[in-house]
């Protein structure tokens, strides 16, 4: 006889890692296509309609290549990087509440345990580097966790504005507070958008995807981290840095945009999430698509002299605001 | 407390299941035929002379340093905010001063040109 929670864990958990798994296989073949049209080519079309199989293909082709480790290389670090890149994402799935009550175990400690393990990425990206004996490797996995650090300090600083408003740490009471009350990105009028805006720009940092891709610049870098990488671990590392976009598109949403909660009065549940969480993975494809990279130096000057300064400045605000506006609702009313 | 967070170990579990299995598999279905030529480093052909011995620049631990202040600096202030409803003006008053003090801080780390990337 298996415990209920255990059956929870099991069910709920493996549910969400392989329903993320393969909405992350798609969400490739989303902005392949996508990448496609915005340079006037077709994207993927030759295996199954339109393309759609293309991820099988690519998985199939990844599982057939040989496992290359160099003869320098840290061998035991070298392997061990890139399946702790898919944990470490994984793991910050586990407090995000998709429908309504519904994640794989609803933390006290939510938001904290999310940063955390987003915290934690630079480990796996840092030994990856060092390991391979690869100088391009090493200087790729240097600005990796030089970004990767700096940006956690607004990202930090951001998550607090919905944890003083709603007063939980929990993900799915924060968005509980903001169905009974209002998205924390639509009001208080600036604080709260600011800080969706700032937390948005360090998700990116953190995942490094353009404009803030410098760590596996292909121009000066080859690819970064994964230039020693063959096969499937080289697969690994393309599949984490896609399911980091998607789980932080999924905690933005949560934090400011009410998660499962529906507008309009319409009825709360999974499709509300899943609606959010996509738009905002096509905006960070859109911006992947539109913009270019900044540099190195321009990369710290904006998160240090900018977003840390501006974070600080909107916690204070926020926690003005609670103190002396509680009851202050939105113009459209609460 | 213990049974909230087994959902979580279960879920990491399928997660290191996955990557296992997919490891077993490419190492099943993958060729395996390791040259010389294969083992060196991808670095334009020429003899390498290793990464161990790139010099970092000191910038590399300045950041780190900074982020290890604001970091935990950051890390104080959840339990603050997870209360702050019912802290009242006390609990204002507090973190207001120290949130100055962590501006202070960064106004004399941006002053000495701890943010200036490219000196």
């Amino acid at each position: 006889m298996i415990p209920p929670i255990v059956l929870h864990g099991l069910i709920y958990g493996g549910v969400a890692a392989i329903a993320l798994l393969t909405l992350t296989a798609w969400g490739i073949w989303f902005e392949r296509k996508f990448a496609g049209r915005m340079q006037s080519r077709l994207g993927p079309t030759m295996v199954g309609w339109a393309g759609l199989l293309q991820p099988l293909a690519d998985v199939l082709k990844l599982l057939q290549k040989e496992d290359l480790v160099p003869a320098q290389a840290d061998r035991t670090l070298y392997l061990l990087s890139p399946p702790l890149t898919v944990f470490f994402t994984l793991a910050t799935v586990a407090v995000i509440p998709f429908g309504v009550d519904v994640a794989v175990a609803n933390l006290p400690i939510g938001v904290p345990w999310i940063l955390a393990f987003s915290g934690l990425m630079v480990f796996p990206v840092w030994t990856a580097g060092w390991a391979s004996a690869n100088k391009y490797a090493l200087l790729g996995a240097m600005r990796a966790v030089a970004q990767g650090i700096s940006y956690e300090i607004p990202m930090l600083l951001t998550a607090l504005v919905p944890v003083i408003f709603a007063g939980s740490m929990n993900v799915n009471e924060i968005v509980r507070w903001q169905a009974e009350h209002h998205w924390i990105a639509l009001w208080p009028p600036g604080p709260g958008l600011f800080a969706f805006v700032i937390f948005f720009l360090s998700c990116l940092a953190e995942a490094n995807r353009i404009p803030f891709d410098i760590p596996e610049a292909e121009s000066e870098l080859v690819a970064g981290v994964t230039t020693e990488y063959s096969g499937m671990r080289f697969g690994l590392f393309y599949l984490a840095e896609y399911l980091h976009t998607l789980v932080a598109s999924a905690v933005a949403s949560a934090l400011f945009f009410g998660g499962w909660n529906g507008i309009f009065g319409l009825p709360d549940g999974i499709h509300w999430m899943l609606a959010k969480t996509l738009t905002l993975f096509f905006l960070i494809t859109w911006i992947r698509w539109s913009l270019l990279r900044f540099r190195a130096d321009q990369l710290m000057r904006i998160c240090w002299t900018y977003l840390v300064p501006a974070s600080l400045a909107l916690v204070m605000i926020s926690a003005l605001w609670v103190h002396y506006a509680p009851q202050l609702g939105p113009m459209w009313g609460g | 407390m213990f049974w909230e967070y087994l959902p979580v170990f279960v879920m990491l579990l399928v997660a290191v299941l996955v990557a296992v299995g997919l490891f077993v598999l490419t190492s099943s279905v993958g060729p395996k035929k390791m040259t010389p030529e294969k083992a060196i480093p991808y670095e334009g052909g020429s003899e390498t002379t290793g990464a161990e011995g790139l010099r970092l620049s000191v910038k590399f631990f300045l950041t780190a340093i900074l982020f290890v202040v604001f970091d935990i600096e950051a890390v104080f202030l959840y339990p603050w905010a997870g209360l702050f409803s019912r802290l009242g003006w006390i609990g204002l008053v507090e973190m207001l001063v120290f949130l100055s003090v962590l501006g202070v801080t960064l106004a004399y780390a941006w002053k000495k040109g701890a943010f200036e990337w490219e000196k």
